[in-house]
């Protein structure tokens, strides 16, 4: 990245500061009251991984697509959610988004925020987006769409179909990784015998960048330049968070499995209280401009909270509304381009394939692992977390093959068939 | 008015409906240059375009994933998996995606997913089932499975147009086999209302797809033998016309239930329990079932005549219960 690419402004800081906090004071509320028997099931926490929800939701514009798991709730806010949507979600009230029908951050809103609503089903997000992103491009909307994995996610089948058809459409999805270095009470290594999962990205032919996940300017200026590839058509691009679960996977867990090292190590690199020394030290943040900020924050807290707590629950014939939808659609497609471009006479192709090449190849010459997307080399961005890993690569960059002439350039051709007509530039 | 086939009505339902719309797109494996195993999306590329006509990746998750999102934008997807049988690997995504999203979060999902289904061609444990009780067993999903071109082309019409998701069977043994009159005009058939193929006095026999054909041969036979036989094609399983299969029996006093999934958990049962609730006084017999084996669908010929319900079955079965 350009040292243009790396700049926030001071609004922008202020901002990113400001969600973080939002953030995490609606997650220590939850744990309050879950602590008072007020949350109805289990209760996840985001703890030290803020950064990576607020940072990448806040390189979308308006018109842009996320859907969050379960500890993307700072995405949810970036987005424009309030936090009484959030706190009338987890206490399964009638005023929630689903009315109750459905908990956590499992509600979605089609028509202005774009959100879809997640299942529980771990992976099965990213085909849904990457359709969210297809039909975007279809109707000439040029949107981006975003999401989220954990490393434990990564295993999923979906995960693996759903980037694979991404990187085949060249889909402007932003998927991020979020390395937290567990998944439920199994360690990463136990999880992949790799140690960047950003390198699953090269294998389906797509970008990928690591950065630290506790760096909330590292993260935003990532994903800003990873919405402005997929807004160019070099979609989709894999982000991999690095970072660490604070908490037990759920409020159930003491997760006593982690070693005590691994939270002081990390403890010491807490996203919002490093930012907001580096904010304070570059004089954007002072003293007078973090008690205004925390008062609103509070403010909205405090008001939201006694709205949920004050929400009745939803009535027991709630539960025999329809599961078939009748009348029109909440969205008719919202055309950006001329309907002329898919309508025949114009949308008429010759029906075959063009494919380059005839399959030849000289197997001495390949390295393994060469898939390669098109277009420019990604940057890459240094990642400066503190675990003992190697120092962060575009593992794309890593994966270019030598250059031995002939036989790298027909293996080349052979393992990428072209289509005549993708009926895009 | 031309002779056509059931493969060649679903055809036309499609291109009239692209040609209609243009927020209906197909998506599937092998649909485009090639026109799809079966040949029922061939012309369709050649027409409408790559991006109107999407072949994907052999993924059926992420088939039913994208298109779940393109619904979300106001688009009409029409999926296409090679085989039914593979819907078992794309069976997360329908029952807990795409059925759950209306009604949890209020989010129709207007999507497609038409599939080659059923026995009787040699196809082999993994290319001739009839898994659609999981589906109509799910909340949220409509589940259509026509037996003749005329209902193919109407249903599949008012399946695209429908906004929620809809499965549609598509009976692989009849795709050639099964021709009709078909009107040039538009028309459409609804979903839910079963139709009544044949009229009789003396016993109903409840049936859809493939088994209704059997089931009217069988009725022909009994015919012979001075039985008049009631043949009822549901159409769709869900929704279920409970209304007709009630109305029939009340006329006739006696049911038989025919269908080519097996027997445990079919819509058999189901109907069945329909029936005693709400008709039990008006039966003379007991309800029977005529049905598929509790096995996979075996490869070899005698085993599968053997696995599926053959004519006699039915001439068997209908003949006891009118004796009853
Ligand atoms: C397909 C699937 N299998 C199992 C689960 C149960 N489960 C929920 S979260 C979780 C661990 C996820 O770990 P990871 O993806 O790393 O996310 P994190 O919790 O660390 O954010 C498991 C096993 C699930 N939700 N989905
Ligand atoms: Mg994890």
């Amino acid at each position: 990245m350009t040292e243009a690419a790396k700049t926030v402004t001071p609004e922008q800081q202020l901002d990113l500061y400001r969600y973080m906090l939002l953030d995490r004071i609606v997650e220590e509320t939850m744990t309050k009251l879950f602590r008072q028997n007020k949350i109805v099931g289990g209760l996840y926490s985001s703890l030290g991984q803020e950064a990576i929800s607020v940072g990448t939701t806040y390189a979308l514009e308006q018109r842009d697509w996320i859907a969050p798991m379960i500890r993307n709730i700072g995405g949810l806010l970036v987005k424009g959610v309030r936090p009484r949507d959030i706190f009338t979600q987890h206490m399964a009230r009638y005023t929630s988004p689903t009315l109750g029908k459905d908990g956590t951050s499992h509600f979605g809103d089609l028509k202005n925020l774009h959100i879809v609503s997640p299942i529980s089903m771990l992976g099965d997000l990213i085909p849904v987006m990457t359709g969210v992103a297809m039909a975007g491009r279809y109707l000439g909307q040029n949107i981006v769409t975003l999401t989220w994995i954990g490393d434990g996610g990564t295993s999923t089948g979906a995960f693996h179909e759903g980037l694979n058809l991404a990187a085949q459409q060249r889909a402007s999805l932003v998927l991020v990784i979020e390395n937290n270095q567990w998944a439920y009470s199994t360690p990463v290594s136990r999880q992949v015998p790799i140690e960047h999962l950003a390198d699953r990205a090269k294998a389906y032919g797509c970008r990928a960048f690591i950065v630290d996940g506790n760096d909330v300017e590292a993260v935003f200026t990532t994903a800003r330049e990873a919405v402005r590839l997929c807004r160019a058509g070099q979609g989709p691009v894999v982000i991999e968070a690095k970072t660490m679960r604070m908490r037990g996977h759920a409020q159930h867990d003491p997760a006593e499995y982690v070693p005590k090292e691994m939270f002081d190590y990390w403890k010491q690199r807490d996203p919002i209280e490093s930012y907001e020394r580096k904010l304070v030290a570059a004089g954007v943040l002072t003293g007078k401009i973090k008690k205004e900020i925390l008062d609103a924050i509070n403010a909205v807290i405090e008001e939201d909270r006694a709205f949920a707590e004050n929400s009745p629950f939803p009535p027991p014939e709630l539960a025999e509304t329809p599961v078939y939808h009748e009348g029109p659609l909440p969205i008719e497609p919202q055309w950006k381009r001329p309907v002329a471009e898919v309508t025949p006479p114009r949308s008429s192709v010759k029906s075959e394939w063009n494919v380059s090449g005839d399959g030849d190849f000289q197997a001495d010459a390949i390295e393994p692992a060469t898939s390669k997307s098109p277009g420019d080399a990604a940057a890459s961005v240094g990642a400066r977390h503190g675990v003992p890993h190697k120092s962060a690569a575009d593992p794309l960059k890593n994966a270019t093959p030598k250059r031995n002439g002939a036989g790298r350039a027909s293996a080349k051709r052979a393992s990428k068939p072209a289509v005549r007509s993708r009926g895009r530039k | 008015m031309a002779q056509t086939t059931l493969l060649e009505a679903i055809r036309q339902a499609l291109f009239e409906e692209m040609e209609r719309d243009p927020a209906v797109v197909c998506i599937g494996e092998d649909i485009g240059v090639y026109g799809g195993a079966f040949k029922v999306t061939a012309g369709l590329l050649e027409r409408f375009g790559w991006e109107r006509v999407i072949d994907t990746p052999i993924s059926e998750t992420a088939i039913i994933g994208a298109a779940c999102g393109m619904s979300y934008l106001g688009l009409r997807p029409v999926c296409e998996l090679q085989f039914v049988d593979f819907i078992a690997c794309c069976f997360n995504q329908l029952t807990n995606f795409v059925a759950k999203s209306f009604y949890l979060w209020g989010a129709p999902v207007p999507m497609v997913v038409r599939a080659p289904s059923g026995g009787g061609v040699h196809g082999g444990p993994f290319h001739s089932q009839n898994p659609e009780m999981y589906f109509a067993h799910t909340p949220g999903l409509k589940v259509v499975y026509p037996s003749t071109p005329y209902d193919a082309k109407g249903l599949m019409k008012s399946a695209i147009r429908d906004n929620n998701p809809v499965l549609f069977f598509e009976h692989k043994a009849l795709y050639r086999r099964i021709k009709d009159e078909i009107p040039e005009s538009e028309y459409t058939v609804p979903l839910g209302k079963a139709a009544m193929r044949r009229e009789g006095r003396d016993l109903t026999i409840a049936t859809y797809a493939a088994m209704t054909h059997t089931s009217l041969e069988a009725a022909a036979e009994l015919a012979k033998e001075g039985i008049e036989v009631e043949v009822l094609d549901l159409r769709t399983i869900q929704p279920l016309d409970t209304d007709a299969i009630l109305d029939s029996v009340k006329k006739t006093n006696r049911l038989l239930i025919v269908h080519e999934d097996t027997r445990f958990g079919g819509v058999a049962g189901e109907i069945a329990a329909v029936v005693f609730e709400n008709a039990f006084d008006d039966l003379d017999a007991p309800v029977r079932r005529v049905t598929s084996l509790d096995t996979p669908v075996p490869y070899s010929p005698p085993l599968e005549e053997r696995f599926l319900p053959q004519v006699y079955d039915i001439v068997a079965a209908a003949r006891e219960l009118a004796r009853y």
